[in-house]
């Protein structure tokens, strides 16, 4: 249970997806022009990471790694699938973002309408796909500990891009130099925020 | 076939800097040259053929369907390109670890089949591929240079600073270190399209 706790706290500062590893940061400075559809985004994130994640760590445990299919008979233990995780992960996003939105659009049309336009972007989103890459890089090896690193890295992402949309709304207001105005300033203060966030890095928990 | 296809996203219309795309993989894999190199060229090679592949195809692949047909064809590309860098380059693929997957979600591919491989015909389509994908290199290239000299006193892992300035040689130079964290190429990013854009004024956003 610990374990669970700081690895909950460690994806969401220390390894954080965006200033750790710069995933999903095309959407991430696309949408980040005012608060309230960051936080859209944000949520839309987490829940898509917190679905899929799983569902690629059952699929990678029990289909792709090597030897994983022994449980359908003994023929089946010499087999290894590594090399079509890519193809499979991807698929499974596309469709589970695809089965969300529908869902979604079924059960709750006023979230439809804050996420809607959301849900389709983040089948591209390399936060998603990076998220489950290192799920299988890192070797996790419980459904928790899965969940936990993706529901810890989406807040990570919430956390991120909120922070981002807050300081850009601010941002409009000020005088910039003409050529850094708009995209060039914006990365230079995901690149100060990414040197503040790295103040999380020696903690060890 | 117009030349513009070919010039225009090395610089003008280049994917990182004007278009905002492909950013994750291009901040990621240049702290050295090299990797950043072998990435540029894989994904120089996966936007061309996806664009020629998905041009071809055009006419047949359903709309609604379509995102996950596109990203069946990028992820058949980019398994074949990590297969060939684990067999021949198995170094340089363990640096680049999860960023050679990161290829199929790289925007520049979407982007690219989305806005020219389906309405144009498949030759324009692969130019257009492998030239937005030398833009991107282009981009990489300038970042990780900056990032090596400064952060490792190396160009492509050969020594450029004499050893003998470094301190603990009895010299006066420290390699500086926040050039190889993270942030610093966000940093870098934002310069190269300051002088960018002071250049090309018409880019300048009000």
């Amino acid at each position: 249970m610990q374990d669970l706790v700081s690895l909950f706290v460690k994806s969401i500062f220390v390894d954080n997806m965006v200033f750790a590893y710069f995933l999903g940061m095309c959407s991430y400075l696309a949408v980040s022009k005012n608060v309230k559809t960051a936080i859209g985004l944000g949520i839309a994130v987490i829940f898509v990471l917190g679905v899929t994640l799983p569902v690629n760590f059952l699929l990678n445990k029990y289909v792709l790694t090597p030897a994983a299919l022994s449980w359908l008979g003994p023929d089946f233990a010499g087999l290894d699938l590594s090399f079509l995780s890519f193809i499979i992960f991807i698929a499974v996003i596309a469709s589970i973002v695809q089965l969300v939105e529908m869902i979604v659009e079924k059960y709750s049309p006023s979230l439809y309408a804050s996420l809607g336009i959301f849900l389709p972007l983040i089948a591209v989103n390399c936060a998603i796909l990076g998220g489950s890459l290192f799920m299988q890089e890192r070797g996790y090896e419980t459904l928790a500990e899965a969940t936990t690193f993706a529901l810890g890295s989406g807040i990570g992402w919430f956390l991120a891009i909120v922070a981002l949309a807050a300081i850009r709304e601010k941002l409009a207001y000020s005088q910039v130099p003409a050529p850094l105005r708009g995209l060039g300033i914006t990365f230079i203060v995901v690149g100060l925020m990414g040197i503040a966030f790295m103040s999380f890095m020696g903690i060890k928990l | 076939m117009d030349k513009k296809i070919f010039i225009e996203p090395l610089f003008r219309n280049n994917p990182v800097t004007v278009l905002v795309l492909g950013i994750c993989s291009a901040l990621a894999v240049t702290v050295k040259l090299e990797p950043a190199i072998v990435m540029a060229l894989s994904v120089t090679i996966v936007t061309g053929f996806s664009g020629f592949i998905v041009s071809l195809l055009r006419n047949t692949i359903p709309n609604r369907i379509r995102i996950i047909v596109q990203l069946v064809v990028v992820a058949m590309l980019v398994i074949l390109v990590d297969q060939v860098l684990k067999a021949f380059a198995y170094e340089v693929s363990k640096q680049l670890s999860v960023f050679v997957g990161l290829i199929i979600t790289n925007c520049i591919i979407m982007g690219r089949i989305e806005a020219f491989a389906l309405g144009n015909k498949p030759l324009p389509s692969l130019v257009d591929g492998l030239a937005n994908g030398l833009g991107y290199g282009i981009i990489l290239i300038i970042i990780a240079f900056f990032r090596e000299f400064f952060g490792s006193g190396t160009i492509y892992g050969i020594q450029i600073i004499p050893t003998e300035w470094y301190i603990k040689n009895g010299g006066f130079y420290e390699n500086n270190g926040l050039f190889i964290l993270p942030p610093m190429a966000l940093i870098i990013v934002g310069l190269v399209i300051w002088v960018q854009r002071s250049i090309q004024k018409d880019l300048q956003e009000k």
